[in-house]
């Protein structure tokens, strides 16, 4: 699957694709191929807080339940409720399946995250 | 009778397939397995004895016949695999035999019947077993103290890290974070957070041990303690351990020990003597007694000194005999806490007189039965009979590990303890996962190793035969993996939709955890 070149994306393979002062963040392709099928996401509320590198919410999948780390700092806007009762969708399409939309309170850590390349390269090495 | 050449496949075994329905399922109304004499006393109302905890409905159980609960129950016993029927290569795990000389000693009468109620005075036979057991695991640990309270390994980590905050604490300061490796037991950091810790990982080294530069660089004032498996889970004994434990002591941090591979040592080497502080054993692992079907576990807590007044309560000391006991027990050369010397008259009994406890972990003093078990399997092998299996239990991994490294990628070429790790790099290349030939092993009458643990290892096999397989059985165990490889190459779908002997094959675990049905209903 594609990585689009609008996407920034972290070590821990997560995304997020900014507009404005609002990024949304989900997982990868390679995120949800290596977890296998996904069948709970834990995400945080509305108005709650995110760092940078450190866990916002879980997501568990029949092999292993893995924590998700927010590539910014922030407030949290917006959750995907959808994924409650469907986290197959992150499966079906991870690039599209967003999990969070975050007020962005340092827009520069945006700017030191990995483009799509540097992502593919660093993918590539880990298979 | 001639032996059978060791690339037999001597070991396919048929599973029962019949079908067998929910007991539930069975039910057909006015079935019963009793029969009960006419009523010869007066009848009662329970509605007017009971109150609103009168239920007019009997609960819904299935009514069945004496036969068929006991056919229901035997053939649900044909589907299981277990240690009894052949090998448990369950990789971290130690499914080793349970020897039946255990169960004779934990079915003597006085002490199967004991009541923990029992006054001090008669139980102390029960509690001599206590003492011993303690102390040989002390010896054998090379710890001062124990507690046999927590109930399995998880509960003994928590107890251990218990202890760790509570020495903190009484030092002023309960520190804030707990290291742990990236090849660690997930219980590690489950137990470190519970215990109000937070967690930080820290990377394996090429070798598969700890980074002992960046541990240099990270334990800090804040650092409680290094949570540590020794061997760690790809089966590789920590050589720089004594560092280790020098770079945590001089910030003032403490050792703990997770005992999970404790039958990579005993007898060998001693967690006290290479700078330990506090660990946990597994009994059901490491001692013999059952493990899995509900054991039930048993996970003592062994410390240095340090420690010792944190024990959970009550703990095991020799008090005074009250004057109204006779006879009393004097056991010579058994020093305890309390020992009162030679020549006075004293007894074992519980202490509750420890105001630096972290409490009490579990109901009365543990798991007894399984103490009873262990120390039969201590008692019975003695310490040259303990090195012996520890010796046997790391040729059996390693003899695995020569037999199979040619077909299988080994991640970690630094020598093996007691189990090895493969990865499923070259059979994943066509499309086969350690999970897919997990399940075909099961086709071959395994039980699988252990499926994609640790996680530092893409794809991992985890084998572990434990000092209980014979060679012949582990050639089979070899050919039969062998075989399996060879599959991949030749036949890769029969992998992949293995097994194909059982009853069910693969079940559907999506839509078990996403749609899990929990309860049986009748249908309408």
């Amino acid at each position: 699957m594609a990585y689009p070149d609008t996407y920034r994306y972290t070590k821990e393979h997560e995304w997020i694709d900014l507009s404005g002062s609002i990024g949304t963040v989900g997982i990868t392709d390679y995120a949800q191929s290596t977890l296998g099928d996904i069948v709970f996401v834990d995400l945080p509320k509305v108005g709650d807080p995110v760092t940078a590198n450190e866990t916002f919410g879980s997501v568990e999948s029949v092999k292993a339940v893995s924590d998700l780390f927010s590539p910014v700092s922030g407030t949290v806007t917006e959750v995907n409720e959808a994924l409650t009762n469907a986290p197959d969708l992150v499966n079906e399409d991870a690039h599209t399946a967003w999990m969070i939309k975050v007020s962005l309170s340092d827009p520069a850590q945006y700017e030191s995250l990995w483009t799509a390349a540097q992502y593919q390269a660093f993918i590539a090495e880990e298979v | 009778m001639t032996a059978t050449p060791r690339t037999t496949l001597g070991k396919v075994r048929a599973h029962q397939t019949q079908n067998e329905g929910l007991i539930f399922e069975k039910s057909s109304p006015g079935k019963r397995a009793y029969k009960l004499p006419p009523l010869d006393v007066p009848d009662v109302d329970p509605a007017a004895l009971l109150g609103g905890a009168y239920r007019p409905e009997p609960g819904q159980l299935p009514e069945v016949s004496e036969i068929e609960v006991i056919r229901h129950f035997t053939r649900l016993s044909t589907w299981n695999y277990a240690i009894d029927l052949g090998m448990y290569p369950l990789g971290s795990c130690t499914m080793k035999y349970n020897p039946r000389v255990n169960e004779f000693v934990s079915r003597i009468e006085g002490l199967a019947e004991a009541h923990p109620y029992r006054p001090e005075s008669l139980a102390q036979g029960s509690l001599e077993i206590v003492e011993l057991l303690q102390r040989c695991l002390i010896e054998i640990t090379g710890m001062d103290a124990i507690t046999l309270q927590p109930a399995a390994g998880a509960h003994g980590e928590f107890t251990g890290i218990l202890l760790v905050r509570a020495y903190h604490q009484s030092r002023g300061n309960p520190r804030k974070k707990v290291l742990i490796p990236d090849s660690a037991h997930g219980t590690n950091p489950a137990t470190a957070a519970i215990c109000g810790y937070e967690v930080q990982n820290i990377k394996s080294n090429p070798e598969g041990g700890i980074d002992v530069a960046e541990l240099e660089r990270i334990v800090d004032e804040d650092t409680a303690a290094l949570m540590l498996t020794n061997p760690s889970t790809i089966g590789v004994f920590e050589s720089e351990i004594h560092r280790i434990a020098d770079i945590l002591h001089a910030k003032g941090a403490l050792l703990y020990m997770d005992g999970a591979n404790m039958n990579a040592l005993v007898g060998k080497t001693r967690p006290g003597d290479f700078g330990v502080d506090v660990m946990h054993l597994n009994l059901h692992k490491t001692f013999s007694t059952p493990h899995g079907g509900g054991g039930p576990g048993s996970g003592p807590v062994a410390c240095k000194a340090i420690l010792e007044p944190f024990l959970p309560t009550p703990v095991l000391v020799r008090k005074p005999a009250p004057a109204t006991t006779t006879p009393t027990t004097t056991t010579p050369g058994a020093p305890g806490p309390s020992h009162l010397g030679t020549g006075e008259t004293t007894q074992l009994g519980w202490s509750f007189d420890r105001p630096q406890t972290v409490g009490r972990v579990r109901a009365f003093y543990g798991n007894y039965g399984m103490f009873i078990r262990a120390l039969a399997y201590i008692l019975a092998n003695g310490p040259d009979g303990l090195r012996q299996t520890t010796e046997d239990a790391v040729l059996n991994a390693n003899y695995i590990r020569a037999g199979l490294q040619d077909l299988y990628e080994l991640p970690y070429k630094t020598a093996s303890m007691h189990e090895v790790v493969f990865s499923d790099k070259r059979q994943a290349a066509r499309g086969i996962k350690t999970g897919d030939i997990a399940k075909r092993l099961i086709d071959y009458g395994f039980h699988p190793y252990t499926v994609s643990f640790p996680m530092i290892v893409s794809g991992a096999l985890m084998i572990e035969p434990t000092e209980s397989e014979s060679l012949e059985e582990l050639d089979l165990f070899i050919a039969a993996m062998r075989s399996i490889a060879a599959e991949v190459e030749s036949n890769p779908d029969l992998v992949k939709s293995a097994p194909h002997s059982t009853r069910v094959s693969r079940l559907d675990e999506v839509t078990a955890a996403r749609k899990p049905i929990l309860r049986w209903k009748p249908t309408a």
